[in-house]
């Protein structure tokens, strides 16, 4: 069979050499094989869905087995959804599971991102893979919020109908904009359909061609490693990808789809069926996006009432949260490694990872803009928390106000006072204990080694 | 080195939640039950896979080296003066023709793009509402303002356009002697009935939310408040614009009719907004 192959293609020779590529170890390098996973997850869920779901805006009257909204009238889409929920054998668990993977999808490509960022690994030469990852996260996004909103509940609606008035803030444009977007003033019979080539053609094709990008760029650099015996800037210490590496992801994919497949069954998601059909002049109290919009929901939550005219010209107050604070976030994020590069002069190729503390500067902007971010997440639950916790939402309101501008830069020095700290003591509080493993010898006798040794 | 039982046994959990996936989906519908089966499949695998690749597998760490990436001019220069060659860039006009004949085709490829949608116009300026129009609920029954409770508030739509989400308008009936209307409102509201745009400034959900206690209006998606006494003013939150009031008056049939459309575009505010 190789043979055959090789004798048309000459790919034994490019094979062996695929199958020698050598991982270096670190638990840590997995975060992005999860995002990888439950993109695998979400393709193979999202296919079945789609099989079932109706991307009609058609009213239609509800007849089927869930008795609470029997004789409403709905789109077809949101009645599609309640029969794949409660008709089709194995829908609920499939969607619920699709869910999910979503989330830990976003999830596991942020905990990617945070990992790459404070070892430094986008600097020179993977600025590249660096901007195509942060273009994933974005795509990540809008992929989530398509989907989030084909169920066509009340629910999504709501989100559609605040993602459309952030589009008509844009400067002057953005009536047309909007117009073109959505097929008219909002709410329209179009945009379902719309969504829908969105989210299950043109952004997962974007997101496969730039997987491709990102493990193509990955292969052909190489892999970084963290400092130690061995490993020098010019080399890649660790195991050949076949057979163990390729086992342990193998492995690592089936426990990714067993935690989604638990979680898809065992905790209910989105239970749309809840928050009936789309209706423009209603919406439920409260209303929560899905975790990964939290912070610009919490950031047009915060912003104040500020709405100046000038020259007869009106800045909506939507226009600063909902457009200019991600547009200026994730453009600072694409371009950090040429930011940093312009900052230390450091034009060097690195193929070690730096340690956190080594770089106290980028890790105190690294742990402020995460408290940024979280922050902003929290603001965008603020009514749920105010309460749970039985605390005005004024009050709330003005905390996080002053708290976004403030505990950022705490956390920041603090940051950068500990790393300082940790630097000159020399300290490895996170370091595991090196212990003593036994083993068993041939001769039945034990001895005793050191427990990070492989051999 | 004795192989791990775990190793074997969690193959042998994993075979079971297959099977028992595959029983259970002919005999039952339970979410539940289908979540945890194909979690023990997979997840049987799984750790029967890592076990095997961490505990089984001896082999060796090994190094590789980096092809150098430090970028070699002259390879950089060839690669230049190939796509730079004469035979290219010799033609000076034509380059210049094949540029802009690009940058017109770029536009004639994207003008169907307008297709997707109509042209704003004047509809974000204007609703259903016209001088005359009945106030209906969304069963089509018009209001008299005997029908609202004091402190009450109820969803309404100008007649023949129930349910229209561009003219979703609140009623609430407040007692007169507490409403201090912007000046040449005050004929706006009959027997202490307002009017005013369910549509948010801010973002434009459905300001749906009735403090009657305090008369504020409340938008439950970001919290934006509104003093209904004083017409809809902003008092907290991001919303910055009051929410547009229905001019109002009764009918000789004693029924609540607009006297007109809204003064202001309703909704979230746009830059080239009519702000007169």
């Amino acid at each position: 069979m190789l043979k055959w192959i090789d004798e048309r293609l000459g790919a034994a020779h490019w094979a062996r050499k695929g199958l020698k590529k050598v991982f270096p170890d670190h638990w840590s390098f997995l975060l992005g094989e999860i995002a990888l996973f439950c993109f695998i997850i979400l393709l193979l869920t999202g296919t079945y869905l789609t099989l079932f779901y109706r991307p009609d805006a058609a009213p239609v009257i509800y007849e089927g087995p869930y008795e609470p909204l029997r004789g409403r009238e709905m789109s077809a889409a949101y009645e599609s959804v309640l029969r794949l929920s409660y008709e089709v054998r194995a829908g609920l668990v499939m969607r619920q599971i699709h869910h999910w993977a979503a989330l830990v999808f976003v999830a596991a490509i942020v905990a990617h991102m945070v990992r790459v960022f404070f070892t430094g690994a986008f600097r020179k030469p993977r600025e590249i893979n660096w901007m195509v990852g942060v273009t994933l996260l974005v795509l990540a996004i809008g992929m989530g919020f398509t989907g989030y909103s084909l169920p066509d509940d009340l629910l999504s609606g709501t989100g559609l109908r605040i993602a459309y008035s952030a589009v008509i803030s844009i400067p002057f444009v953005g009536p047309y904009l909007g117009f073109l977007v959505f097929g008219g003033e909002f709410p329209t019979e179009g945009i379902i359909s719309r969504l829908f080539v969105l989210h299950v053609m043109l952004l997962p094709a974007a997101v496969i061609a730039l997987i491709g990008v990102h493990l193509g760029v990955l292969w052909r650099q190489k892999h970084t490693q963290f400092a130690g015996k061995g490993r020098t800037e010019r080399n890649v210490v660790g195991k050949s990808f076949w057979p163990q590496q390729f086992f342990k992801s193998f492995g690592l994919m089936l426990l990714t789809g067993a935690a989604l497949a638990l979680l898809g069954g065992l905790v209910q998601i989105n239970a749309v069926w809840n928050y009936g059909p789309f209706d423009a002049s209603a919406v439920s109290a409260p209303s929560q996006p899905d975790w990964y919009v939290g912070w610009l929901e919490g950031a047009i939550r915060l912003f104040p009432a500020f709405e100046p005219t000038i020259f007869g010209v009106t800045i909506p107050s939507m226009f600063i949260p909902g457009v200019v604070i991600p547009g200026i976030g994730f453009t600072v994020l694409a371009l950090w490694p040429f930011i940093e590069q312009r900052v230390t002069n450091d034009r060097a190729l690195h193929n070690i990872l730096d340690n956190p503390r080594d770089r106290p500067a980028r890790s105190a902007i690294g742990v402020g803009g995460i408290l940024y971010v979280a922050l902003l997440t929290i603001a965008g639950g603020n009514d749920v928390l105010a309460l749970t916790f039985n605390v005005p939402i004024e009050a709330m309101v003005w905390f996080l106000r002053i708290g976004l501008f403030v505990i950022p830069v705490l956390g920041g020095f603090i940051t950068y006072k500990v790393c300082t700290e940790l630097q000159s003591s020399g300290a490895r509080p996170a370091r595991r204990k090196r212990g003593t493993r036994l083993r068993r010898n041939a001769e039945g006798g034990f001895e005793e080694v050191p427990s990070d040794s492989h051999s | 080195m004795r192989p791990a039982r775990w190793i074997y046994a969690s193959f042998v959990v994993s075979m079971l939640g297959s099977l028992g996936l595959v029983a259970y989906y002919l005999i039952g519908e339970s979410a539940q039950v289908e979540g945890v089966l194909l979690g023990l499949a997979l997840g049987g695998m799984g750790v029967g896979v890592i076990g095997w690749a961490t505990r089984l597998m001896d082999v060796p760490t090994v190094t590789e080296e980096h092809d150098t990436l430090e970028s070699d001019d002259s390879a950089v220069e060839q690669t230049e003066d190939m796509v730079g060659q004469d035979a290219v860039t010799r033609r000076k006009m034509l380059l210049r023709l094949a540029a802009g004949a690009s940058a017109t085709l770029g536009a004639a490829l994207a003008i169907p793009a307008l297709s997707l949608g109509p042209r704003p116009g004047q509809s974000l300026e204007q609703t259903k509402w016209t001088s005359g129009a009945r106030l209906v609920d969304r069963f089509g029954d018009p209001q008299r303002p005997e029908d609202i409770p004091l402190n009450g508030i109820k969803t309404v739509f100008p007649f023949g356009y129930e349910g229209e989400a561009d003219s979703q308008t609140v009623v609430i009936k407040i007692d007169p002697e507490l409403l201090d209307l912007p000046e040449g409102r005050e004929d706006w509201a009959p027997e202490g009935c307002v009017a005013f745009s369910k549509i948010c400034t801010h973002a434009g959900c459905p300001v749906g939310l009735y403090r009657a206690a305090a008369k504020q209006l409340l938008c439950p998606c970001h919290q934006s408040t509104f003093d209904v006494t004083t017409g809809c003013t902003p008092v907290f939150g991001p919303a910055a614009r009051p929410l547009p009031q229905l001019p109002m008056d009764v009918d000789e049939s004693g029924f609540l009719v607009a006297t007109g459309d809204f003064q202001e575009p309703v909704g979230p505010s746009f830059w080239n907004m009519d702000t007169e």
